[in-house]
């Protein structure tokens, strides 16, 4: 068979020998060809590639680890911290180059004696993780422990022990809402930024508080250590080590043994302390308790902590003092007898009160239902008398009111350093109608002037009512210790006016009148303030004609908010305050707020006197606050492991028992309770009003 | 004459010196991926070296009758051998490529390297000069090219049988059939190629982009050839310097020792080196072609050249996958690459050229005596 292409050509042995002579000659140059290919690949990646190259092997050969840098401290107005840096041991797992993350934490936990629930929370945490994102095991590590982990590394993948530093929060839980917590950034701040030292082990952002909005001024720059590393990850050699540097301490106006104190005074209840200098508006102390431990948070917070913080009715995790939103209720009467004066009307000019006033076809109660006899503005100040305010309100209209209230800070914004604030509203006619739609009523009027309705306040907001009641200048909150302020804006009323309200102030406390509680024992001052009950629920005609219901009878959540706001000394004000009880209706004397107000307001004249008493008054209610959390704690834990059960029903009665001393307290009826304070129908469309 | 004494005269002195230049270079390249040190791999390596360079001394001493006549019976054997480590593999489960005589492991497909070529040359050698252009000259070099071609890709072992096919194919192209057969099929193969990629499976595809893109998958399947390229950049013109290299001595390097020694030397020698090495390879390659150009004999010609380019193909199919140029394929650096098989094929390949060589000299001298 022929090839169908091939031609007749003859084939001899000798043109065979020529074509393998001339092939063979090809296949050589081919290979020639080839060769020289490849040197000149081989020169282009050496050479002309080479710096890229030269990159990429330094960078497989040195492992850039960063130190996070110490954040900086945050003082107090003393040079006190408030939250410092401690050494420590720690251990983290990153979550991609682990194999079996299993057998990884049990041998974790073996070694490090975690408790299940530190287990549960690192499991949770790692199946959250992103990959790249360190997931912390436990620090405050001995060294011991630190060096059981280190030896262990080749079996371990994935596992990073460190030292380094960690948060250290010395007032605990009292400065949780103020300063905020760490911890570990986020897969979206990560995503965001793009920073390496995110996502560096032991580096903690602000997450809360001034811990969030000074991080970038609290983080300090990185250091770094540069190690040659095999590709197994066995350190060969340290080549460089640049040492970090801190962050930038921060002082605050916050009086580190005011704020601790104020904290510890609001004893078992729920609720906020404001302080404020009334030479600058600076903020001297700013509570929210019950709070969380911020050290704890910062820790990385166990699944059970947080599931019991987030449960707790007295709402530990939210701070009351900027996030809390609360009818002022009859702390608002200064300000609305300030409105009435600058209004032309006599201190003097006397309403009768019989206990009850019609208002179109509304009947509004004074919460005194004998009623008050003659009232001028002095006793309607001192005593709470509604029917005065009520009267003397209708005849200067709600603008005027709004106006003074604006002035003396209520509704405003301040631009503070915290993340979330939730600021109070002030009505008026040309807000209901934006808003609702509606037309303003007298009775929103009569609303209005006992703190109702629609008006709602912060605490810190309180506190700026009663700087501004006390000075007459429009002071601004502050809390960065020194910081340049504008001089403050008058009020815009006359001094004698101030001395009138400041005069009815101090005999609400000193008078006789509703906040003899707030009464202070230091000679030479005098306290001036006023009280106020917020009402949050509605009383029916029913329940009115068969008698008001007592607060101690009311579930937590129905009862009244107590409210009080001040300042002292009465005649040259030095200091001003404002506490806010959530839910406390007044059922106890010592935990409410006159009281608090008045040995907080003690503090900062006598230290000694005043812890001398809170010293005595924790004794009856568990102990400071740190022991009462780590009391409930574990009473909860037993709860929920008897719900999984996990452990006998005796043992929870006997940490029921230990736990009881709280309970029994809370429970103690008031030693001079006031008169039950609540004597107004609602009128429609509106919350019910009441006053003290 | 010369005052020489003819057995030194004979003795293949330039193509030892060069083969003894790159193998004493591979053992200290060995040392040094060691992390300096002669155990395990420098000594073992030029232990062999010296053993096989006597195998191949002897070889060359045998007459060339002997390898034609031997050819395909030789043939027969190993491709037989290649059937067995099929059913063996079979048997055990999972790809076989050797079989174990109890005191080393045999390999037949690397035996098959060189064999191919004796064996397509010889059938080429016997085929009567007027067939040359006849289908007869082709379908049988095809089958014994294609059966043992075959039989190593299910292995599978795609480096092995794409040097077993171009072996024997350069034997076809020397052996002087029709040249645009081979132009034809090159451009049906390279048309072939696109639509073979769309019936492949998808990680099959993955692999091949991932050839031509390594960075694109840095830790995975690209990991080999990322990081080889970074040691031969990273070694610049003169290297990082003996002992000094960190892609090796490190580990980043996956393989340094054996097939990736290349990219081990080039780090620490640079391109000086990869061009001494390589220009040490084509003067290799210029001899071997050198030594077919001479031989009168039609059999001896094709299997000089035939074998030389075996050689060539380990050496260039290695250094292309190094470089970047082909995917990873497993195929060793000849004398360079730790191993004791390939540097057992490479040294038959040149002792069987230094046969021709020889008896190509003598049949000249005889020629011109005659």
């Amino acid at each position: 068979m022929k090839l169908p292409f091939s031609k007749k050509k003859t084939v001899t042995e000798a043109s065979l020998s020529f074509t393998f002579t001339r092939r063979a000659m090809v296949v050589g140059g081919l290979q020639a060809g080839i060769g020289a290919l490849l040197v000149s690949r081989m020169a282009w990646i050496s050479v002309a590639e080479n710096e890229k190259y030269n990159l990429l092997s330094e960078s497989n050969r040195v492992n850039l680890t960063l130190i996070p840098p110490r954040r900086g401290w945050i003082l107090d107005r003393n040079g006190r911290p408030l939250a410092n840096n401690r050494t420590d041991f720690r251990v983290d797992l990153i979550p991609e180059r682990m194999t079996d993350a299993e057998g990884t934490i049990r041998s974790l936990a073996q070694l490090l004696a975690l408790s299940p629930d530190e287990v549960d929370r690192i499991k949770d945490e790692l199946v959250k993780s992103a990959g790249f994102r360190p997931v912390q095991v436990a620090e405050k590590l001995s060294y011991d422990q630190y060096a059981a982990v280190s030896v262990r590394l080749p079996d371990l993948p994935g596992v990073a022990p460190s030292q380094g530093f960690s948060r250290n929060y010395p007032a605990g839980a009292t400065v949780g809402h103020l300063l905020g917590f760490v911890g570990a950034a986020s897969a979206k701040e990560y995503v965001e930024r793009k920073d390496p030292l995110l996502i560096t082990p032991g580096f903690k952002v602000g997450k809360d508080g001034l811990e969030k909005s000074f991080d970038r001024d609290l983080t300090g720059k990185p250091g770094a250590k540069r190690v040659e590393v095999t590709a197994r990850g066995k350190i060969v050699q340290e080549l460089t080590t640049r040492p970090d540097t801190p962050g930038n301490p921060i002082k605050l106006t916050i009086d580190a043994g005011l704020q601790e104190y104020a904290g510890r005074r609001l004893a078992t209840q729920s609720g906020s302390v404001v302080v404020i200098d009334c030479h600058n508006g600076d903020v001297l102390a700013m509570a929210s308790m019950p709070s969380f431990d911020p050290n704890s948070f910062s820790d990385g917070i166990s699944h059970v902590e947080w599931d019991m913080l987030s449960k707790d009715d007295h709402v530990p995790l939210r701070n009351k003092t900027l996030q809390g939103l609360y009818p002022p209720g009859s702390t608002v009467k200064p300000m609305v007898a300030l409105a009435l004066l600058e209004a032309g009307i006599s201190p003097m000019d006397t309403v009768s009160c019989t206990g009850a006033l019609r208002v179109g076809n509304t009947l509004f109660h004074c919460h005194k239902r004998r009623g008050h006899g003659s009232v001028n503005m002095r006793t309607g100040i001192a005593q709470s008398c509604d029917i005065y305010f009520y009267q003397m309100a209708q005849r200067i209209g709600m603008d005027r009111i709004a106006s003074m209230a604006r002035r003396v800070g209520m509704g405003q914004k301040f631009a503070l350093p915290f993340p979330s604030q939730s600021f109070g509203t002030v009505p008026d006619p040309a807000w209901k109608l934006k808003k609702y739609d509606q037309k303003w009523q007298v009775y929103d009027t009569v609303n209005a002037t006992i703190g109702q309705g629609y008006m709602l306040i912060n605490p810190l907001q309180m506190a700026v009512m009663a700087s501004r009641l006390a000075t007459g200048r429009q002071l601004m909150p502050n809390f960065i210790y020194g910081a340049h302020r504008e001089a403050p804006a008058p009020v815009g009323v006359k001094e004698e006016h101030l001395v009138t309200i400041r005069d009815a102030m101090s005999a609400v406390v000193n008078g006789g009148g509703t906040g003899g509680a707030a009464r202070i024992n230091i000679p030479g001052v005098m306290m001036a303030g006023k009280t106020g009950t917020a009402q949050v629920r509605r009383i029916t005609m029913a329940e009115r004609g068969g008698g008001v219901r007592s607060n101690a009878s009311l579930p937590f959540k129905l009862r009244d908010h107590a409210l009080f706001q001040g300042f002292a000394p009465f005649d040259n004000p030095r200091y001003a305050i404002a506490c806010i009880i959530e839910h406390g209706g007044h059922t106890n004397r010592i935990e409410d707020a006159p009281m608090i107000a008045a040995d907080t307001m003690t503090f900062l004249f006598d230290q000694a006197k005043a812890m001398e008493k809170l010293e005595t008054l924790e004794k009856d209610w568990g102990g400071p606050p740190a022991e009462r959390m780590a009391r409930q704690m574990a009473a909860w834990r037993l709860a929920k492991a008897i719900e999984k059960g996990e452990a006998p029903p005796e043992a929870a009665n006997a940490a029921n028992a230990a736990n009881a001393v709280e309970g029994s307290n809370a429970a103690a009826p008031a030693p001079a309770a006031a008169t039950d304070a609540d004597d107004v129908p609602p009128p429609p469309g509106s919350d019910p009003a009441a006053a003290r | 004459m010369s005052i020489v004494p003819e057995p030194l005269t004979q003795f293949p002195w330039r193509v030892l010196g060069i083969l003894l230049a790159i193998a004493g270079f591979g053992t200290l390249v060995l040392y040094s991926a060691a992390g300096g040190s002669i155990t395990p791999w420098a000594i073992n390596q030029g232990v062999r070296f010296v053993l096989f360079s006597g195998m191949a001394l002897v070889l060359s001493r045998i007459p060339l009758e002997l390898f034609a006549r031997f050819a395909f019976p030789a043939y027969g054997v190993v491709l037989v051998s290649l059937f067995l480590v099929e059913l063996i593999g079979g048997v055990a489960g999972g790809s076989q490529r050797w079989i174990n005589l109890g005191f080393m492991q045999l390999q037949p497909s690397e035996f098959m390297k060189p064999i191919i070529v004796l064996a397509v040359a010889r059938f080429y050698a016997l085929l009567p000069v007027g067939e040359i252009r006849r289908w007869n000259a082709i379908w049988p070099a095809l089958v014994l090219i294609g059966i043992p071609a075959a039989l190593v890709l299910v292995q599978p072992d795609l480096g092995t049988a794409m040097m077993i096919v171009a072996g024997g194919v350069t034997v076809m192209f020397l052996a002087g059939l029709p040249l645009r057969l081979f132009v034809g099929s090159g451009l049906a193969f390279a048309a072939i190629v696109p639509i073979a990629f769309s019936f492949l499976h998808d990680y099959q595809q993955k692999r091949v982009l991932i050839f031509l893109d390594p960075e694109s998958d840095p830790l995975g399947a690209g990991y080999h050839i990322s990081q080889s390229k970074i040691a031969i950049g990273s070694g610049g013109i003169f290297g990082k310097g003996f002992l000094k290299g960190t892609q090796s001595h490190l580990d980043y390097l996956p393989e340094g020792h054996t097939d990736f020694v290349f990219a081990t030397m080039a780090e620490e020698w640079g391109l000086l080196g990869g061009v001494m090495l390589i220009g040490a390879f084509m003067l290799l390659f210029r001899w071997g072609i050198g030594v077919s150009l001479r031989a009168q004999d039609k059999y001896a010609r094709m299997v000089a050249a035939g074998l030389t380019t075996t050689i060539f193909f380990y050496v260039a199919i290695n250094l292309m996958m190094v470089m970047g140029l082909a995917p990873v394929v497993g195929i060793p650096l000849p004398f360079m690459s730790y191993g004791g098989s390939s540097m057992l094929t490479v040294m038959l390949c040149i002792g069987i050229i230094m046969a021709i060589d020889r008896s190509g000299r003598r049949s000249g001298r005889r020629g011109n005596w005659a």
